[in-house]
């Protein structure tokens, strides 16, 4: 369990937050520039000194001012990437992955040398300077480094955002091997909610400073303090299900999930893995009665759960399909013509090109928790 | 007109090589911490220390020599301290004449590092921090590594003026051929001796190449090191 709780004042902007998520586990910072993700990691690293509150992973207590304790950053093991990745420009990378490695204490070794380089494809870049590196290379070069200082927690600092989106895919498959395979629990600041929907266990939504939100990806995607930092274009319901059957033919993926079934595209996919999707409520449309002869292949049963405020000319429905559920945005004119209101039945239908899935493991499980 | 040096001209060059060299090595310890405590900490009384420090660069330089040879003169209370518990005499000594340079050139050794040290990312010490560095760790595999370039040329920079250093040698140490006669102080001689015209252009030359080729130097190894470093 990663328990933070923190005040911190500075330069006229106050920060408070709070929260407890799972460990191991990835806990996704979401919130607009400014809004204190930098501030609260760079205190939970140790970097800056919080005006009061805690921080304790799992049984120890990082920094407690009510108890004057204080673990100083150094000693913290805590890894952190930071956005610019950081690396030293007079060591070469193996000089930097080794910087943290050669400070461990005696027997907390437990991740090598080689199985990093192997683990994030470094094997390449070894003799090279940090300048001769692409900006994605860097990133793991940075990722590879903190886990050499063998830590307990990781706290990823918007690892992608000087990273342009197409070059993106270098870094995240190689986070979400670090979720899976090594259990690491990481903090992972990030203004792109499409990154915290690949990567997040839980997320806290911060805005001016404040938690406004926070759950599972699936219960903050429901909320409509979302919808203030993502904007109404991205808002959409994430939902985690596993994939019963893939058709060969129309490489159509097919999902189980809550009363029915939906085929999208997740080609990565097979039978048997766990499937992450946002259906995005701009893309999904209601129907009051069962639609026939459509070219959309989502058709699912489901009641209204809730008519929410959105734009002044649109509404949110929330569908319960069934222990699950999703959004749609319709126009207040739709919502009048059909009379759609709490309780009714409706048929929810989503386009399967709408959508895209990912694979999402989440990390193994230890039995402490 | 001979263009070979006489004996007494090249005693009085290696000479004032040695003096500032010893000087520079000396004052480079002191000038990275003044640079360190003047960049990284804020105490109170620094805007007045950090005029302190600079000070030589704008008193004339018989004055700051006429303090020294108050303080570390024979009589003086810091000379009759090295005197009596290190055995080192500064009055009219080679060691007076390297630290009457060291004090007039750390300004310029000051500067020159503070320049380097404000250069260096401190995001890079904090990620040092993070992977287990503690601070004395810090500071010698990160940050002096790092302004590296700005030392190099502020040592360089500080021996070639270190070289041509007058007033306040000539005033705390006097003329002494073979312990204190440095160059300039045997180019002054010679401009003041009936027959020195000869000697006297020799040595200025000598000054001239020796400055242009520190200047030289010291551009040449921040180069180096800035290539080095990829930036």
């Amino acid at each position: 369990m990663l328990s933070v709780s923190l005040r911190k004042r500075r330069d006229g902007f106050a920060l408070q937050v709070a929260f407890e998520a799972p460990t191991p586990g990835v806990v996704a910072l979401f919130g607009r520039s400014g809004c204190g993700k930098s501030t609260t990691i760079d205190l939970i690293a140790g970097l800056l000194d919080p005006d009061e509150g805690h921080v304790r992973l799992d049984d120890a207590t990082l920094v407690d001012t009510r108890e004057r304790a204080s673990v100083p950053a150094e000693r913290r093991r805590i890894g952190y990437v930071f956005q610019d990745s950081k690396l030293f420009p007079h060591f070469s990378v193996a000089g930097n992955l080794r910087y943290g490695l050669k400070r461990v204490r005696e027997g907390g070794e437990r991740i090598g040398f080689d199985e990093v380089v192997a683990l994030l494809g470094l094997a390449p870049f070894l003799a090279r300077r940090p300048h001769q590196l692409s900006g994605g290379e860097r990133q793991r070069v940075a990722l590879g480094r903190a886990l050499l200082s063998q830590p307990r927690l990781l706290l990823l600092d918007e690892p992608l955002a000087s990273i342009d989106a197409a070059r993106r895919e270098e870094v995240l498959p190689y986070l979400e091997v670090l979720r899976d395979r090594l259990s690491i629990p990481m903090v992972y600041v990030s203004h792109q909610f499409d990154e915290v929907l690949r990567l997040a266990t839980h997320v806290v939504l911060l805005d001016a400073g404040h938690v406004v939100a926070q759950g599972s990806p699936g219960d903050v995607s429901l909320r409509p303090e979302l919808r203030a930092i993502v904007g109404p274009e991205a808002v959409g319901a994430v939902l985690d299900g596993t994939i019963i059957a893939v058709d060969p033919a129309s490489r159509l993926a097919e999902l189980r999930l809550g009363r029915g079934t939906l085929r999208i595209h997740a080609p990565d996919a097979a039978a048997g893995a766990s499937v992450r999707v946002q259906l995005p409520a701009r893309d999904v449309i209601l129907a009051t009665e069962r639609p026939q002869a459509l070219s959309v292949r989502n058709a699912i049963e489901g009641i209204i759960d809730d008519v929410i405020e959105d734009e002044d000319d649109a509404r949110l429905v929330r569908v319960d399909i069934g222990g699950a559920f999703v959004l749609s945005r319709v126009t207040i004119a739709a919502v009048e013509a059909l009379r759609l209101k709490r309780g009714d039945a409706v048929w929810v239908l989503i386009k399967a090109v709408s959508m895209r899935g990912h694979t999402f493991k989440g990390p193994a499980r230890t039995s402490t928790r | 007109m001979s263009f070979t040096l006489t004996p007494e001209e090249v005693v009085a060059l290696r000479l004032s090589l040695e003096i500032a060299a010893r000087s520079v090595l000396w004052s480079l310890p002191f000038a990275i911490f003044v640079a360190w405590l003047l960049t990284r900490t804020r105490f109170v009384g620094r805007t007045l220390f950090d005029a302190f420090v600079h000070l030589p660069l704008v008193l004339p330089p018989v004055a700051t020599g006429y303090v020294l040879l108050l303080l570390f003169g024979n009589r003086g209370p810091l000379g009759r301290l090295f005197h009596e518990h290190l055995g080192i005499e500064f009055a009219f000594t080679k060691a007076g004449a390297a630290l009457a340079t060291a004090v007039m050139t750390f300004p310029l050794m000051v500067r020159t590092i503070r320049i380097a040290l404000e250069g260096v990312d401190r995001g890079l010490e904090a990620a040092a921090r993070t992977l287990g560095a503690g601070p004395f760790d810090r500071f010698a595999t990160i940050t002096l590594p790092l302004m590296a370039p700005g030392i190099l040329a502020g040592a360089v920079t500080a021996f070639s003026a270190a070289l041509g250093e007058f007033g306040a040698v000539i005033t705390f140490v006097s003329n002494i051929p073979g312990e204190t006669r440095t160059l300039p102080l045997a180019l002054y001689t010679a401009i003041q001796s009936p027959n020195g015209d000869a000697m006297a252009l020799r040595l200025a030359i000598m000054a001239f190449v020796l400055g242009l080729g520190g200047l030289l130097l010291a551009e040449f190894l921040a180069r180096r090191v800035r290539w080095r470093l990829g930036r």
